[in-house]
């Protein structure tokens, strides 16, 4: 794991449930084809309603049509980020779509367990709400080992809560990798 | 100190005299369900992390119900269901409920319960957030995703957090025009859609135990709304009645301790609840039927592992007996069982068949259906500006289908009442 992430932000509301980060229908495919794959990354948040999508302006989509990738490495969300359902698709398809680091003000328990045991994406707690003061393009730099969010583009810091009992299955990069590394599995 | 009833279940899932809330346990896990939208991708994540020789830990306790995605011609929906099959076939899977088959069950929660697999005491891991239902029996259930369900697949065990707990009194008796329903969305009104994030939500009080076990689900089934990791009510006459029709297995009855510690507690009286709705786009954006009454609607649904099992066709069926309905309402029986009741059950010498049919209402057949929007060939799914009045889980903007719609979630009666009026419309009104 690099210690240190730096990227552009994607600024969303609060309560982004995982129907809007990956809507159902796409559910159906598969995670191992490559090129199916790549479409969880096409449709990610694809299902935020577009005036919430990119604040504070709204209407900008995280992942242009005809793409697969998004131009936004770090997401910074409000309140209960990810609430819904248990499908592991939605930090993955963040994943295809090259997020690699969440920060909100608080986590849904399944998506949070599932960013981390997948070792898709860092989800990271804000100490204070964050998508006021962070706007969609903004360059931001993450660092771990210090648990701060630089935005670059303003040049302001913020804490960040600990990663905690979580860091050892982070750092290993997701649940299988730890277990492999603590002897729990061969 | 006392424990909860949570904590006494975790306890002896890690096999440890004691645990208190925060403390990080790996529990060993009784029963894994999946279905066929997370079931293809865990099993994917199994045979690449474990190897050619994967092996399940414990096929008698793996369960597995294609429920999501069946009727339809999406050939990659499809292509899950020839997955689970052919996985079940490879590793002797006997507790597959194919499709097709007599043995296809529906909804993967009800099924759950009507086939015996929820035993009190015990702990039940799921690849779906609404696993939480298990809880009315008395149990530990909890959602996870699909790397954690790989992992209980080839090892059988799982980490957690112990929550702690939060506790729902319901004193005095429900009204009749009061469903559990009602109840969780007034609770989730209250806590919102987060205030029980990583928390057990503890179910009491003489309006509980009055509950049939179909209601108790209901109400557990949506502890996930409010964030819970799970939801409980301890085992008392009704949860064994169930039982003894459903399974000879024994089981361990656990209550809370009287001096048992809570996050926090919440009493209402039952008499006092009105029908409520939650109004697009999230489960806690409560509002009094009253408040909304007279909100045109284009469809209602009455469906789903929170508002398709029977007791919830009893419910429409008071309200729709004798009247037709104005706009297109669906009714979709949770399991393959409770479309089978749907021709024995009778309310004044009808059979509810036949008084959804007169009513003029599409029966469609069991799944989650529209429930999660689902492939665009999805029975009942919203379209365009469609104003759905519902008795599913979830109104987030594009959950039922079309990401323009709204949805309002009520209790099947006020879903019945809305579907006869064409408008949102109480209850208390045409009982
Ligand atoms: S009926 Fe709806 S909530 Fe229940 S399992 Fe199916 S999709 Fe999920």
């Amino acid at each position: 794991m690099e210690s240190i992430i730096v990227g552009k932000a994607f600024v969303l509301g609060d309560n982004i449930d995982t129907d809007q980060i990956i809507p159902a229908e796409h559910l159906v495919y598969s995670m191992d084809d490559e090129n199916e794959a790549k479409m969880y990354g096409k449709f990610a948040l694809s299902s935020v309603p577009s005036e919430q999508s990119g604040l504070p302006n709204g209407n900008i989509p995280f992942v242009e049509d005809d793409e697969f990738k998004s131009e936004y490495k770090i997401i910074i969300g409000g309140s209960n980020y990810g609430c819904g359902s248990s499908r592991e698709h939605a930090p993955y398809a963040l994943m295809k779509a090259g997020a690699e680091v969440i920060v909100a003000e608080s986590y849904a328990r399944i998506f949070y367990r599932n960013s981390v045991d997948g070792g898709f994406v860092i989800p990271y707690e804000s100490q204070s709400k964050l998508n006021d003061k962070i706007k969609t393009g903004d360059e931001l730099k993450i660092d771990i080992e210090n648990n701060t969010i630089s935005n670059l583009t303003s040049g302001v810091t913020f804490e960040l809560n600990p990663l905690g009992d979580v860091l050892p299955i982070v750092s290993a990069g997701g649940l299988f990798e730890y277990a492999r590394k603590t002897g729990m599995i061969e | 100190m006392g424990m909860t009833i949570t904590e006494k279940i975790l306890a002896k899932s890690a096999d440890k005299e004691s645990v208190k809330p925060g403390d990080n346990i790996w529990l060993n896990v009784d029963v894994l369900m999946t279905h066929d939208v997370c079931g293809p991708p865990t099993i994917g994540i199994w045979k690449n992390e474990f190897g050619k020789n994967a092996k399940v830990w414990d096929k008698e306790k793996l369960v597995i119900f294609p429920d999501h995605y069946i009727f339809t011609a999406n050939k990659h929906a499809n292509r899950n269901i020839d997955i689970l099959r052919d996985f079940a076939e490879e590793y002797k899977i006997d507790n597959y409920y194919d499709v097709g088959t007599e043995r296809y069950k529906g909804v993967c929660h009800l099924a759950l319960a009507e086939e015996g697999y929820n035993i009190p005491g015990t702990v039940l891991i799921g690849t779906d957030s609404h696993t939480c239902t298990s809880g009315a029996f008395g149990m530990f259930s909890t959602g996870v995703g699909n790397t954690d369900a790989a992992f209980i697949l080839g090892t059988g065990k799982i980490w957690e957090k112990v929550p702690e707990t939060i506790k729902f009194t319901f004193s005095g008796k429900l009204p009749e025009y009061i469903t559990a329903k009602d109840m969780i969305l007034q609770i989730l009104g209250d806590i919102t859609t987060d205030g029980a994030t990583y928390r057990a939500m503890e179910f009491d009080g003489e309006a509980v135990f009055e509950l049939s076990m179909n209601e108790r689900m209901t109400l557990c089934n949506m502890a996930i709304e409010g964030g819970g990791m799970s939801g409980i009510i301890p085992v008392d006459e009704v949860t064994e009645k169930y039982l003894a029709e459903r399974t000879n297995k024994s089981f361990d009855k656990f209550y809370s301790d009287a001096d048992a510690k809570y996050h926090s507690e919440y009493v209402y009286n039952a008499e006092d609840l009105v029908p409520v709705v939650a109004k697009p786009h999230s489960p806690d954006n409560k509002a009094t039927v009253r408040e909304v009454e007279g909100t045109p609607i284009t469809k209602a649904y009455i469906g789903s592992c929170t508002g398709g099992k029977i007791a919830d066709f009893q419910f429409a069926a008071k309200i729709l007996f004798g009247k037709k309905v104005a706009v297109t309402t669906f009714i979709v029986p949770a399991s393959t069982e409770v479309a089978k009741q749907l021709s024995t059950e009778m309310y004044k010498g009808q059979s509810l068949q036949e008084i959804f049919e007169n009513a003029g209402a599409v029966i469609a057949k069991s799944s989650c259906a529209a429930c999660l929007g689902g492939p665009d060939d999805t029975i009942g799914r919203t379209v365009g500006k469609d104003v759905t009045i519902s008795t599913t889980n979830r109104n987030f903007p594009g959950r039922m289908g079309s990401k323009e719609a709204e949805v309002y979630l009520a209790s099947p009666l006020t879903v019945a009442a809305s579907a006869i009026k064409g408008v949102i419309t109480d209850p208390r009104d045409v009982m």
